[in-house]
């Protein structure tokens, strides 16, 4: 099977949707003539013209407000945020438009969009620049929420995206670009909603998403070392979350340790453990630990932001304390 | 509000019951306190009644269907209310019911065996202890204080295996017991509540079995009313005529071959027991010790008093090795040359007074042995056999059981096994 950068995966699942469809387009900061911030839309000028390619000024409000609006028309709007943090300014639009247009006009506008960039925290980006935003954006009936942490993940996820008929924020990640994973060639969509059990293990659950899937096969990894077989639960799609996946897992495992990028304080976490202390009670033999950011805006200083972010340290002591290992 | 109707624990031992007969109908108003329904418990029927008001709205077992304690047997709730969730949880594995600990206490009489309510316990009074600024009666040495902290999924594993989690030491922080202290004192206790002392098969030289609910009971109420070892007596007459036949039959081989009717009683024992392993057992106060090999204690009269050597492994000697050991032990008891461990070791007792002229008695156990065997004197006797008089050699055994460990059926059930023996010595090489 080809090895593929979660770079390219996400570019071939866009590219292969314009090519299906041709109401399908892209728009955003640079990526028609530069080839996208992150390069994800190489050569889709010259493949597409500008008509589908469309490069924006620095105006994150008005051309997600533009999607918004060609959605509502009958197109289906790719939006590019160059990062999620940029994405704020559109919130406007991601929320109270996309979001809202198919309830509040008793259905009569399907808002095909996907917005997507990446999310979270990449290397000294400082506080404004390194913030996961899932939760924000999972709060809001309205919105289907997804982060893939595979190139695989990415672009069938994505292609499922496109696809949908509802708005779908699509988070990535900085550090994912780069890395490689198999991704075939003939063509698969994955169902959003779908977890994916990416290890499988009895002795402990990790439920994860996004970038933190790396840390958790990390973890899973060392971890087997010992002795210790973790099932790793890559959720996937935050928002419809599926709570099955969590369920079936943690009754095996009787632990669970929930990881994500994001700050502690109603995170993607505090939901999943919400699900697992109803779901899962009586299968529980220790309290759930969630492995997430410091409570803090993200440091600048190196050391500082190392010492802020889940890594695999964090994760591995989380695992072994609810394992009564420490 | 709907109100689950669980099979609930109507004695300290029981794990099921049957429901005999239903007394409401589904659809019928029940009040809290009312009897739903009859159950057959291990030791009597009793009525199992509602914990709250409404209607009973479904009934979820079938008369003379046999449920385990804590399964949902029935619901109570408003003419209205919807229940199919909770019906629909009844199909789920039992596991998901309730501990049935958490059951009230039935208001019917309690079962027979049900523990008195503790007295209270006294300080023991230390007559002529020397004067000591003792304050007012101390108190009750502290029992763990605080709630037994354990995991949901501990607390299901515990009520799926039987486990008392009061008997289980928790690993986890501040005492938490979890999954591993369950599985630990699963393996420690495999089945202990279900085990048949026939099937004692273990690798060692005996098994401790923890006490049942049952056996605590029996323990507590019988020491108190004979103690501190409740002891009760059976008393068996055999046949002596074809130990007699064996035993002339040797003598007639040579004077080398003799054996005394103590011997073969001994070996006739010895077997017994171990075919009876409930009844060659230690009480060890929380658990009892069942043995595996039989080492046969013989009281012996010395000068200076009793003395009880042992005869190591004496089910699986021969007639002479268990002659020749008797023989050995009783002469070097008199002689006070016994080493401690030829005296000690014993799992199990006999004394014979038959020589002094003793037609029965009654021995006392030897702790923690449960039980002794007393052996009169053999004689000849007129009994009735097939409708004639006849003289026949008889002997009198009585057996002294430790009541905590040995039932009166248990116990006579051995004596019949030894009366078998000892009627037909040629079982004893069978």
């Amino acid at each position: 099977m080809p090895v593929v950068t979660y770079r390219d995966a996400l570019g071939a699942a866009i590219r292969e949707e314009m090519q299906r469809d041709d109401r399908v387009f892209l728009m955003g900061e640079e990526v028609g003539v530069y080839n996208g911030a992150y390069k994800v839309s190489k050569g889709f000028l010259q493949e597409f013209g500008e008509m589908r390619v469309v490069d924006t000024p620095i105006t994150e409000l008005g051309f997600a407000g533009v999607g918004v609006g060609a959605a509502m028309v009958g197109l289906r709007p790719v939006i590019e945020f160059m990062t999620w943090n940029f994405a704020l300014l559109a919130l406007d639009q991601v929320v109270n438009a996309a979001a809202k247009m198919l309830y509040m006009s008793g259905g009569q506008y399907k808002i095909p969009i996907v917005f997507r960039g990446p999310n979270g925290a990449a290397l000294q980006l400082s506080a404004q620049h390194s913030q996961a935003w899932e939760s924000w954006l999972a709060h809001i009936p309205g919105l289907k929420v997804v982060a893939p942490g595979t190139p695989y993940d990415a672009k069938g996820l994505l292609k499922s995206a496109i696809r949908d008929d509802n708005p779908v924020c699509f988070l990535e990640g900085e550090m994912l670009y780069n890395t490689k994973g198999d991704v075939p060639d003939e063509e698969y969509i994955i169902p959003l909603g779908k977890a994916d059990l990416k290890r499988e293990g009895d002795a402990c659950s990790i439920i994860t998403h996004g970038k933190m899937v790396l840390v958790a096969m990390q973890a899973a990894d060392q971890l087997a070392k010992d002795g210790i077989a973790i099932d790793v639960v890559d959720l996937r799609t935050i928002r419809p979350m599926d709570v099955e996946a969590i369920t079936t897992s943690v009754r095996k495992t009787n632990r669970a340790v929930v990881l994500e990028e994001g700050w502690e304080v109603c995170g993607v976490g505090a939901q999943v453990v919400d699900h697992i202390q109803r779901e899962c009670f009586d299968s529980l033999d220790a309290p759930v630990i969630r492995v997430h950011q410091a409570d803090v805006p993200m440091p600048y200083t190196k050391s500082l932001e190392k010492a802020a972010k889940p890594d695999l340290p964090k994760t591995i002591a989380a695992v072994r304390k609810v394992m009564y290992l420490d | 509000m709907a109100t689950k109707v669980f099979m609930e624990a109507l004695s300290p031992t029981m794990e099921e019951g049957k429901l005999v007969k239903w007394l409401k109908n589904e659809g019928d108003a029940v009040k809290s306190g009312e009897p739903l329904g009859e159950v057959e418990t291990d030791k009597a029927i009793m009525e199992l009644v509602a914990r709250g008001d409404g209607v009973l709205r479904k009934r979820l077992v079938n008369e003379g269907d046999s449920v385990p304690v804590g399964t949902l047997v029935g619901v109570i709730a408003a003419a209205d209310e919807n229940i199919d969730s909770l019906v629909a949880s009844a199909s789920a594995p039992a596991a998901a019911a309730p501990a049935p600990s958490a059951a009230p206490a039935p208001s019917a009489p309690p079962a027979p065996s049900a523990p008195p309510p503790a007295p209270a316990p006294q300080a023991p009074v230390a007559p002529a202890a020397p004067a000591k600024p003792t304050p007012a009666a101390p108190p009750t040495p502290a029992a763990p204080s605080g709630p037994t902290r354990s995991s949901p999924l501990a607390r299901r594993m515990a009520t799926e295996r039987g486990l008392d989690l009061g008997s289980v030491q928790g690993s986890g922080p501040n005492g938490r017991i979890i999954k591993r202290d369950i599985e630990a004192a699963a393996t420690a206790a495999p089945a202990a509540q279900t085990r048949q002392p026939s099937a004692l098969k273990a690798e060692g030289d005996f098994t401790d079995v923890p006490l049942t609910n049952i056996r605590k009971v029996i323990a507590k109420r019988l020491a108190e009313s004979i103690g501190p070892i409740p002891t009760f007596y059976l008393t068996a007459e055999f046949d002596l005529t074809r130990v007699m036949e064996m035993r002339a039959a040797m003598t007639e081989m040579g004077p080398e071959f003799k054996v005394s009717v103590n011997d073969v009683l001994l070996k006739a024992i010895a077997v017994a027991l171990s075919q009876h392993p409930e009844v060659n057992a230690h009480w060890g106060g929380d658990h009892i010790r069942y043995f595996n090999r039989v080492h046969l204690g013989m009281a012996v009269a010395t000068d200076d008093g009793l003395i009880v050597p042992v005869i190591w492994d004496a089910d699986g000697k021969r007639l002479s090795e268990i002659s020749r050991d008797a023989k050995e032990l009783a002469k070097r008891a008199r002689e006070r040359k016994l080493k401690p461990e030829e005296f000690t070791g014993s799992t199990f007792s006999v004394s014979n007074l038959g020589m002094f002229g003793i037609d029965q008695f009654t021995a006392i156990i030897n702790p923690p042995e449960a039980g002794i065997i007393a052996i009169g004197r053999s004689e000849e006797k007129l009994v009735v056999v097939k409708g004639e008089t006849v003289i026949r050699n008889r002997v009198r055994v009585t057996m002294s059981c430790d009541h905590r460990v040995i039932d009166g059926a248990v116990g006579a059930k051995f004596l019949q096994t030894l009366g078998r023996l000892v009627e037909n010595p040629l079982m004893l090489v069978y």
